[in-house]
């Protein structure tokens, strides 16, 4: 049998490299991709008196996005968010997580708003249940309230193409 | 020689050198592996003051400062969240530079202050050593969920 | 125009790439002569195309062609013109060029010298060769395109890293393909002796010469990026056991072994299984150590995520190389019968020793190496194995080697006797052990390193010695006709052993007697250092083709006569701004004084941080690596291998059988 030893060897050098080699560390499974998207209700940003629920949106496939203004990354995404909200893809809401500063009406003021409402999260409690490791986060919501996509990091064209385009078809929207 | 006996004498030889291989490859493991902590985790008091160990990070803007006998700089690494003072004797490496990743090798004191032995060169100025990378990345994710 | 004309002949080499694989084998098996005569051709016609693409990226960065991607990353208008050439396998994508213009030129001189090679064998020799082309080829083509055109193009490249530009890193990567691809040549013997079934002591006789070969390209390679490193990286150091360096060293070790078992294969028939599993092991390593180096996973297990295609391509490729090589191995490995028994003291023994310890080396090199990423793949936490744990298990390994390597050549085959070796080097021994105790207590104390060192070179040396005066001994004529009668393989053999010794004198050396100060030197003032003194007499403004530099000026001198007057240079590339240190060496035959400047100290009337070494018998470590390269270049040219071969030519009707 020693003469099957360097096959068996190799082959788990092999496993090794594959495991390791394709881990990529950005790829967090998500424990609610398939669940219900956990409730709040949060007041908006710039008109405390008004809330919104991930309720008001059943019966729409919807993007959740997780952001701060002190958020460097979600700079870089609002560009393009920026994009998509003008050519009315889908409608985005913009968590606003954790802005103990409350700078996110000025800064949205100045550098305009891809969202259609931004609630307020300011202790991070909601970014806790939605398992928010840090910002940006994004999650796609379909009609039932359903989580179908989590995605860590910021958003751009490539991204876009390659793993939101293709739920969205999927999900018909 | 018998074949059977050339076969146990092969067989001991083999299992003889393994074993001596062994025995040194677990000696150098237990007192030669250089383990590697961000400064996050050294603040933290996840660091060993026994040890030497390998520190990464960036190399904060405006700390360098050299003593006067011009060969002791003293600098403080960073890895966005948390920063430790560093002091290392010597001539530092070409791609040292305020603002970009660096290792250190070394020994923590008990005053936190960390002592370099050596300052890891890098062929590459694009390239970030893998600890510095590591340790931004970390704290990237820790600072989003500490930090405000 | 030009690159496309290159893309399109990189198309067509793998085509051929693929007829000088399929056609072949499959005329090798079904005993079909016209399809075995397709190999030779189409493996020159390989050959010729991947040379032209290769010429073709060399001309798009010899004519500053920033058009081409490849181009505008690695090279920069400035850069002169030789570096703008040896940019074209700077990148991965020319050096995976470069990688298979060797393979295809490995494979033309295998159908050109194989005339005497039966027809089979050599069809399916150069098959294999083929099918190694088709998956680099492949891998070329489909994720690394080395012509990939950039639009708009680049106004100026991105230039070359400075490090790089260096005489040593000329010839650095050319060598070490020489040697790595090299392997490909044994490993396809094997490969095709399995395949036939016909693993005979002609079979080791034919894959002998083409090892050595390889194995002296590979050391000649090694060094040259020893020396390279030690020049140029500014700290002195000439190895650093850096996953880069090790992705090189460990082919070398499995090649070293390989030349040695080879010996026993050929001359008693015995170790064949063993043999065979060697060959596929020197070039998976040499594979897995190009792979390792080009694809960026030693600096980070992560690298692949970032670019998939490449990962799975390489990872597919070498389980179905290696993978599949190891799978017939253990299929018709119980076919091969050993040959002749040996007794436990004995040359076969003494090399079965050789290539256990050798063995045992490469594991803990392997797994220092690997262990880091094994590690970081399974979440366990960021370590690194550094130089103690390489010095803590290596040398240890192989000392035993080295003292038995001494006795080896004088052993008789099959059966020597013990207490007659005994008798014939007991004064080699005593010589030894007296040089090896004293010579450290004469130079600075007792040093048990440095002894140890001192005791293996002279042994070695004084082995050597004696090999020679045994073969002097008989036969008639004076003492030169003897010498050059002698076989060239006896001679390459110990010129390469003696070249060890010398290189292990190097190493006892510089290792436990050199020194180094790290010092501030203003205009005018001094500092020593083993004896010397070194007077800075401050920098001036140079202008260099692509780089501004602050250069140095340092008188050195001995017991008050002058030495050497040294430039070193801190010089800023213009394309990246980035800084690099050149240091100036003065060198002789029994040390190095080598000066490096750090930085420029702030505020100070052109103070600086100055590092002196001396180096004593560094030299010896790049002379001891020659030795050896000429020594493997000697033997491998022996008559025998070629004289021999012509009669035992088989008749083409019976080697047509064999398939």
């Amino acid at each position: 049998m020693k003469r099957w030893l360097p096959l068996v060897f190799f082959i788990v050098l092999v496993g090794f490299f594959a495991k390791g080699l394709f881990l990529d560390p950005r790829e967090v499974p998500s424990p609610f991709i398939g669940r219900q998207a956990p409730m709040f209700t949060l007041p908006l940003v710039g008109d405390a008196n008004a809330s919104f629920s991930p309720a008001d949106m059943k019966g729409r496939v919807w993007m959740l996005n997780v952001w701060a203004p002190w958020c460097v990354s979600c700079r870089q995404e609002h560009g393009f968010l920026m994009q998509l909200a003008q050519a009315r893809v889908i409608p985005i809401v913009g968590l606003n997580w954790k802005d103990k500063d409350r700078e996110a009406e000025a800064l949205l003021a100045r550098i305009g708003s891809p969202y259609m409402a931004v609630p307020e999260d300011l202790d991070g409690r909601v970014g806790i249940d939605y398992g928010v490791t840090g910002t940006p986060e994004t999650y796609i919501i379909d009609q039932a309230g359903i989580v179908r996509l989590k995605h860590i990091g910021p958003i751009g064209p490539e991204v876009w193409k390659d793993k939101f385009e293709p739920k969205l078809k999927e999900l018909g929207a | 020689m018998k074949p059977r006996h050339k076969k146990l004498a092969l067989i001991t030889l083999v299992v003889a050198a393994l074993g001596v291989a062994v025995a040194l490859v677990l000696n150098a493991f237990n007192s030669n592996l250089v383990f590697f902590f961000s400064p996050t985790q050294i603040v933290n008091g996840e660091a060993p003051t026994s040890r030497a160990f390998r520190i990464g990070g960036l190399v904060e803007a405006g700390s360098i400062k050299r003593e006067a006998d011009g060969l002791t700089t003293t600098f403080v690494v960073t890895d966005t969240a948390k920063s430790i003072p560093v002091t290392y004797t010597g001539i530092l490496p070409d791609l040292f530079k305020e603002g970009k990743g660096v290792v250190a090798e070394g020994r923590l004191g008990s005053d936190g202050r960390f002592t370099a032995t050596q300052v890891l060169a890098k062929h590459d100025e694009n390239y970030m050593p893998p600890e510095a990378a590591h340790a931004l990345e970390q704290a990237a994710k820790a600072q989003q969920t500490i930090v405000k | 125009m030009i690159p496309e004309l290159g893309h399109f002949a990189l198309i067509l080499a793998l085509l051929l790439a693929l007829t000088q694989s399929i056609l072949p084998l499959v005329g090798a098996h079904r005993g079909n002569l016209t399809l075995m005569g397709v190999a030779r051709p189409a493996a020159q016609g390989q050959f010729v195309f991947t040379a032209l693409a290769f010429a073709c990226l060399a001309y798009s960065f010899l004519t500053n062609d920033f058009s081409v991607e490849n181009v505008a990353r690695n090279s920069f208008s400035q850069l002169p013109e030789v570096y703008r050439f040896t940019a074209t396998w700077g990148s991965h994508e020319g050096s995976l060029l470069l990688w298979v213009l060797i393979l295809a030129f490995w494979s033309t001189a295998v159908s050109v010298f194989s005339r005497h090679l039966p027809e089979d064998m050599a069809a399916r020799v150069i098959g294999v060769m083929g099918l190694i082309s088709v998956g680099f080829l492949a891998f070329l083509l489909t994720t690394s395109n080395p012509f990939e055109r950039l639009l708009p193009a680049a106004m100026d490249g991105n230039d070359m890293n400075p490090l790089l530009q260096d005489w040593g890193m000329i010839i650095h990567p050319p060598m070490l393909y020489m040697g790595y691809v090299g392997f490909a040549v044994a490993f396809a013997f094997a490969i095709a002796a399995l395949l036939s079934g016909k693993m005979d002591v002609a079979w080791a006789r034919w894959s002998r010469p083409w090892t050595t070969v390889a194995w002296a390209f590979l050391t000649l390679g090694i060094v040259l990026g020893s020396w390279w490193a030690y020049r140029e990286l500014g700290w002195g150091g000439w190895w650093f056991w850096d996953p880069t360096e090790n992705a090189s060293f460990m082919p070398w070790l499995a090649g070293t072994a390989l030349i040695h078992s080879l010996a026993v294969t050929e001359k008693r028939g015995a170790f064949k299984a063993w043999t065979v599993l060697l060959a596929l092991v020197a070039f998976s390593l040499s594979l897995l150590g190009t792979f390792l180096v080009r694809s960026g996973v030693l600096s980070s297990v992560h690298a692949f995520a970032t670019d998939p295609a490449r990962g799975a391509f390489i990872l597919g490729f070498l389980a179905v190389v290696i993978g599949g090589s190891l799978v017939l191995y253990a299929w018709r490995a119980p076919k091969m019968i050993t040959g002749s028994g040996f007794t436990w003291f004995s040359r076969e023994s003494l090399l079965l020793a050789n290539n256990v310890i050798l063995i045992a080396a490469l594991g803990s090199v392997l797994l220092g190496t690997l262990y880091p990423l094994f590690m970081d793949a399974m979440g366990l936490g960021k370590i690194s194995v550094g130089p103690p744990y390489f010095n803590a298990v290596f040398v240890p390994v192989m000392v035993p080697a080295l003292f038995l390597m001494a006795i080896g050549p004088l052993v008789r085959w099959k059966e020597a006797s013990l207490p007659d070796v005994a008798t014939r080097l007991k004064w080699a021994l005593a010589v030894a052990l007296a040089i090896g105790l004293l010579l450290p207590l004469v130079l600075d104390g007792f040093n048990p390193w440095a002894s140890l060192g001192f005791f293996l070179a002279t042994w070695i040396t004084l082995a050597v010695l004696a090999g020679f005066a045994d073969r002097l001994k008989y036969g008639q004529g004076s003492l030169m006709h003897k010498l050059s009668s002698l076989p060239r393989g006896f001679w390459g053999m110990q010129l390469a052993h003696f070249g060890m010794a010398v290189g292990i004198a190097g190493i006892a050396v510089v290792a436990n007697y050199q020194s180094e100060r790290d010092v501030r030197m203003e205009p005018g003032s001094y500092a020593e250092l083993a004896g010397y003194t070194f007077i800075f007499r401050g920098t001036t403004e140079h202008e260099g083709p692509n780089y501004r530099a602050a250069r140095g000026t340092l008188e050195v001198s001995q017991n008050g006569k002058p030495v050497a007057t040294l430039h070193p240079e801190k010089r800023t590339y213009n394309a990246g701004g980035m800084g690099m240190t050149e240091a100036a060496v003065h060198p002789n035959i029994f040390r190095d004084v080598y000066v490096a400047m750090g930085e420029q100290l702030e505020g100070q009337n052109d103070a600086w941080t100055v590092r002196l070494f001396y180096k004593p018998f560094i030299n010896w470590l790049w002379f001891g690596a020659l030795f050896m390269v000429i020594g493997g270049f000697l033997a491998a040219s022996d008559k025998r291998y070629r004289i021999a071969l012509r009669s035992r030519e088989v008749p083409k009707h019976l080697a047509a059988q064999g398939a």
